[in-house]
């Protein structure tokens, strides 16, 4: 066994690979595949192979699709932008994008600031933190259609559901949930927060333990008190990973399919469409083999959240330093 | 010390927020008169009586609306498995007004053999999770170790998926699997979520990043011992990065259970759909029944994430960042 079998990428960058000496051009074949190039490539077949069948070429033929017209069996059509004029002139485009951003927005008022505070309460507690930690994070491990299903009979309308029981109890309700088009969309987020949240405050303990003991230790040589050194030690610290969780669960809401699809389908009169729901429905239902518009739809999605985060990274990038 | 060392590599990194299976803690320096680890309250702090008397409140306050807010839905959906239809109906939150019953949950195990669909969600899992470790670990190898030429545009090819979301992949990804490149359709067939979990940038990146902490000295010297690049992989870089791989895994698994949509769109057939599928077309059958079939699906993954917590939350707390 030659040291030529072993090729290190250290040495390769480095250049103290041994060098062919007698006379062999440096890029033949045979010399690539000594010098362990065969072996990288043999290395690399699975992620070459899946990421290319299974991601690389589904993004390319996405934005090829978004201009053609196809029902998967006969030849596609090529359209150039009809499939973009089609989504832009849907009448359901604007309720469904108000829909979308109204679930993003809820879902930032329930579930922001609630795992914030729990998890700075827990990250001081001396005892038992993991009886906390599990009890937070018990609806996260529940599947999402299981938790779907059953908040779905919590909601049921009628007086003796259960949310309706409980509200009964101090006079409130009945209420009609998921089939008032008001009320539906808060309840759908009422449980994405439940199934969520437990994620978020592990997250933020995680990042609680990285705050050095030290800085609370001068923060009370200089006479700070407890909510002092809560708000001026402990929160900076949380600034980045705060900053990170934001636009993530922007991205992650805007893209929400299973509340809409299992509690609603939609509804009450589309109070519920999200545009994830829609790219579904337009090519997967019946009124739908629109693949090519729905493509064209997911295409706009993700070009507008793109352009979101770049301003957003740009926008903190200030803050997020220091 | 080559696990630590790694560790905090890792955590210097942008994505892995911390790294708590190769480092459990973050190292801190202690103090005599502080035997635990210190939040922003200290010990003296704890001695003061208001401080103690509004934190313990507090505390206890965040303990009931957990129990209730957390639990209180399983608790209720355990009791509901064993509550007659008719008392699930009409007096949901009354405790056993009629007595129990195992009917449901002889209805959903029986008749509605929610352990077959069991089983598929578990060849699911397995598979994707087999796919995800096989690419990871051999792409992270390449990336890491053996880093040829075309190492860094591959690199890049694969973090720049990191940033298209999911949302994009929908429809093509599903014309691939009806009219894939080699061979028949794929649809009801369980390489149609196997193979696509494979293409995860953020496992490979979790990876190479632990790859390329590992001390290059022992390669090296397993290189002077005369190991090939697979004696290297197998013998000496895997079994170096079991903290990294229990973290993938149990993303892997946690992942394929969740997952909905796209087993819905491939999975069709009942022979190979899972049981988070299947619940969906359950949602019309008697209330007991489908309560049953929901505690039953909830069970295990409880179970697991109850034996293995440390992992489940050290793994959420690394991970949790890059979720979208």
């Amino acid at each position: 066994m030659t040291t030529d079998d072993v090729v290190l990428a250290d040495r390769h960058r480095a250049g103290t690979a041994t060098t062919p000496t007698r006379g062999t051009p440096r890029g033949t074949p045979a010399t690539w595949a000594r010098r362990g190039g065969l072996t990288a490539l043999v290395f690399g077949l699975p992620i070459l192979l899946v990421f290319g069948i299974f991601s690389w070429w589904p993004i390319i033929s996405a934005v090829v699709m978004s201009f053609q017209k196809t029902n998967m069996t006969d030849a596609a059509v090529w359209v150039g932008w009809d499939n973009f004029a089609a989504i832009f002139t849907d009448p359901l485009l604007p309720k469904v994008i108000r829909n979308t951003a109204w679930f993003a927005l809820l879902a930032l008022v329930f579930g922001y600031p609630v795992p914030l505070v729990g998890a700075v309460l827990m990250s001081e507690l001396r005892r038992r933190k993991g009886l906390y930690s599990v009890l937070a994070y018990l609806p996260v491990v529940v599947p999402p259609v299981v938790a779907v299903l059953l908040w779905k009979f919590f909601y049921d309308p009628r007086p003796q559901g259960v949310f309706n029981t409980i509200l009964g109890w101090v006079g409130l309700g009945p209420y009609s949930w998921l089939n008032d088009q008001a009320m539906a969309m808060p309840s759908l987020v009422l449980e994405a927060t439940w199934a969520a949240a437990g994620g978020t405050v592990i997250i933020y303990l995680a990042a609680l333990l990285t705050v050095p003991p030290e800085l609370y230790d001068a923060a009370e040589v200089d006479g700070a008190s407890v909510w002092r050194k809560v708000w001026h030690v402990t929160m900076p610290h949380l600034r980045g990973v705060l900053l990170i969780t934001l636009i993530l669960q922007i991205i992650g809401t805007a893209q929400v399919f299973l509340e809409p699809f299992l509690f609603t389908n939609g509804g009450p009169n589309h109070a519920t469409l999200t545009v994830m729901l829609w790219v579904y429905q337009l090519a997967f239902t019946s009124i739908g083999n629109h693949f090519g518009e729905a493509t064209a739809l997911s295409l706009l999605l993700a070009v507008f959240l793109a352009v979101l985060s770049l301003a957003y990274f740009h926008l903190t990038r200030s803050w997020s330093e220091s | 010390m080559t696990t630590t060392d790694t560790g905090t590599k890792l955590q210097r990194t942008k994505i892995a927020v911390i790294d708590p299976v190769a480092a459990p803690r973050p190292p801190r320096r202690r103090r005599n008169d502080e035997p635990v680890d210190r939040g922003a309250l200290s010990t003296a702090d704890w001695h003061r009586p208001t401080v103690k008397h509004t934190w313990r409140t507090m505390h206890f306050l965040l303990l009931v609306l957990l129990v209730v807010w957390c639990l209180g839905p399983l608790l209720l959906l355990g009791k509901f498995a064993f509550t007659p239809t008719q008392d699930i109906q009409s007096a949901p939150l009354a405790f056993f007004p009629n007595g129990a019953t195992w009917h449901n949950i002889d209805m959903a195990w029986n008749r509605y053999h929610i352990g077959h669909f069991f089983m598929n969600t578990v060849w699911v899992a397995l598979g994707s999770w087999f796919v995800q470790i096989l690419v990871a670990t051999t792409g992270g190898f390449v990336l890491s170790v053996l880093r040829p030429r075309w190492a860094k545009v591959l690199n890049w090819a694969v973090l720049t998926t990191l940033f298209v979301p999911a949302v994009v992949l929908l429809v093509p990804l599903y014309k691939i699997v009806v009219d894939p490149p080699v061979g028949e359709s794929l649809v009801n067939n369980f390489f149609a979520v196997w193979l696509p979990a494979g293409a995860s940038a953020f496992n490979v990146v979790l990876v190479a990043r632990f790859f390329a902490g590992l001390p290059r000295e022992i390669f090296e010297a397993a290189r002077m011992d005369g190991a090939g690049p697979f004696r290297l992989f197998w013998n000496i870089v895997l079994p170096m990065s079991k903290p990294i791989i229990g973290v993938v895994s149990v993303f892997a698994v946690i992942a394929s259970w969740k997952d909905f949509l796209w087993p819905f769109l491939v999975l069709k057939d009942q022979s190979v759909m899972p049981l988070s599928v299947y619940l969906q077309s359950m949602a019309n059958v008697d209330k007991g029944t489908l309560m049953a079939a929901l505690a039953i699906s909830t069970l295990i993954p409880i179970v697991m994430f109850l034996v293995f917590q440390r992992m489940f939350l050290s793994g959420a707390g690394l991970g949790g960042a890059v979720k979208g």
